[in-house]
């Protein structure tokens, strides 16, 4: 199984602090921050180090001020070995 | 949590929590980008109050236009209401209409200019009240042009007075003890109304309260750009939104409303979809 590292990145100067992406965020790491930005708006800041990138939180937000990184890790297990490749390309998998 | 709201009494504490937070961080690279803002929507900030339905719609017509590739081809028609400015926010050509009349200035355009994709925006004052004979016309000739309907129920812009959409019981300032049907009538389902006409070709009604439901939007808007592409007819896709400032709630809170009222009164889905071709 892949691990899935996200993160996001919130433009504070144009959020308005609506909250719809700290209650449709299913790992609940989206809360109101204590400062305001300068239109007078407490914007959103990422309080928790757990997000996976579902970009739940950028689907709802109405000003498009989130932007949704996302690490998928390969896993180092194999998968197949390819043991023999005849000469009209057939490959036999082991 | 708990440790959280204890950090929460020192302000000290709690910005050096955030800070170590934002700090661990190392995914923040162009290659892991899986969503930002389109490339259609301008970097203007929106005027919308906060929690508006509008942003979403706007965002999901720029994605629909930027995945297609047809940004230079597009020509959208403004209304008149909240989204009268709809035209700062588009990186596309734009024009405005005069109150109602946005689906009328649509189909002279699409008209002069077949090979554009033209598309009005529409408030539920804008083209279920006032505009209302324009809309049934243009439906019904069947010009091959996308409707966009943003239905809140209320007028937002003028300050929160009763629509046609809205519904029975509802407290608007022009109803102040709630719309009573015998003195003010029955709110309009002017989609399954216009779904009836032979010139409709796609007709569907999406919400955009939560992620499940703004996918599903963004399906609608792209079939309408897909239909108007293939010569189809008239595509009218209804979103059901909600209006926080003059339904007097906070964002989550109508949401939550327009999960519980909005959405039984005006049930999500496909209202008219083309025949399958064999």
């Amino acid at each position: 199984m892949a691990k899935v590292k996200g993160d996001i990145v919130i433009d504070i100067e144009k959020c308005k602090g609506c909250e719809l992406c700290a209650s449709a965020c299913p790992q609940e790491s989206l809360e109101l921050s204590r400062k305001l930005n300068s239109k007078g708006y407490h914007y959103i800041i990422k309080i928790e180090d757990n997000c996976t990138g579902c970009t739940n939180c950028a689907l709802v937000c109405p000003d498009s001020v989130i932007k949704v990184y996302r690490r998928t890790e390969k896993s180092s297990e194999k998968v197949a070995t390819i043991t023999n490749v005849t000469g009209d390309l057939t490959v036999k998998v082991k | 949590m708990n440790e959280r709201r204890m950090l929460g009494s020192d302000q000290e504490l709690l910005d050096e929590h955030y800070e170590k937070v934002i700090a661990e961080e190392s995914v923040c690279i162009s290659d892991n980008l899986v969503y930002g803002k389109p490339e259609t929507l301008t970097s203007t900030p929106m005027h919308y109050c906060p929690g508006c339905g509008h942003g979403v719609a706007h965002r999901l017509i720029a994605e629909v236009i930027d995945e297609m590739g047809i940004q230079e081809k597009t020509i959208g028609v403004a209304p008149v209401g909240c989204a009268v400015f709809a035209y700062n926010y588009f990186d596309i050509d734009m024009s405005e209409a005069a109150h109602g009349r946005a689906s009328a200035v649509a189909t002279g355009i699409k008209r002069v200019l077949p090979d554009r994709y033209v598309f009005s925006y529409q408030g539920d004052g804008d083209l279920a009240a006032i505009g209302t004979g324009e809309t049934i016309h243009t439906c019904n000739r069947g010009e091959n042009i996308l409707i966009v309907f943003i239905n809140n129920g209320i007028y937002g812009m003028t300050g929160g007075q009763m629509a046609p959409t809205s519904l029975v019981g509802m407290k608007t300032t022009t109803s102040p003890f709630g719309r009573d049907t015998h003195e003010m009538g029955y709110p309009l389902k002017i989609t399954e109304l216009i779904a009836q006409l032979p010139g409709v070709y796609y007709c569907s009604r999406v919400a955009v309260n939560t992620p499940v439901h703004v996918r599903k939007a963004k399906k609608a808007i792209y079939n309408g750009f897909k239909y108007q592409e293939l010569n189809k007819g008239l595509s009218f896709v209804e979103i059901v939104t909600n209006c926080p400032s003059n339904w007097k709630m906070t964002p989550v809170e109508s949401n939550k409303w327009l999960e519980e009222n909005m959405i039984p009164f005006y049930p999500l889905g496909d209202l008219k979809v083309p025949k399958k071709e064999n």
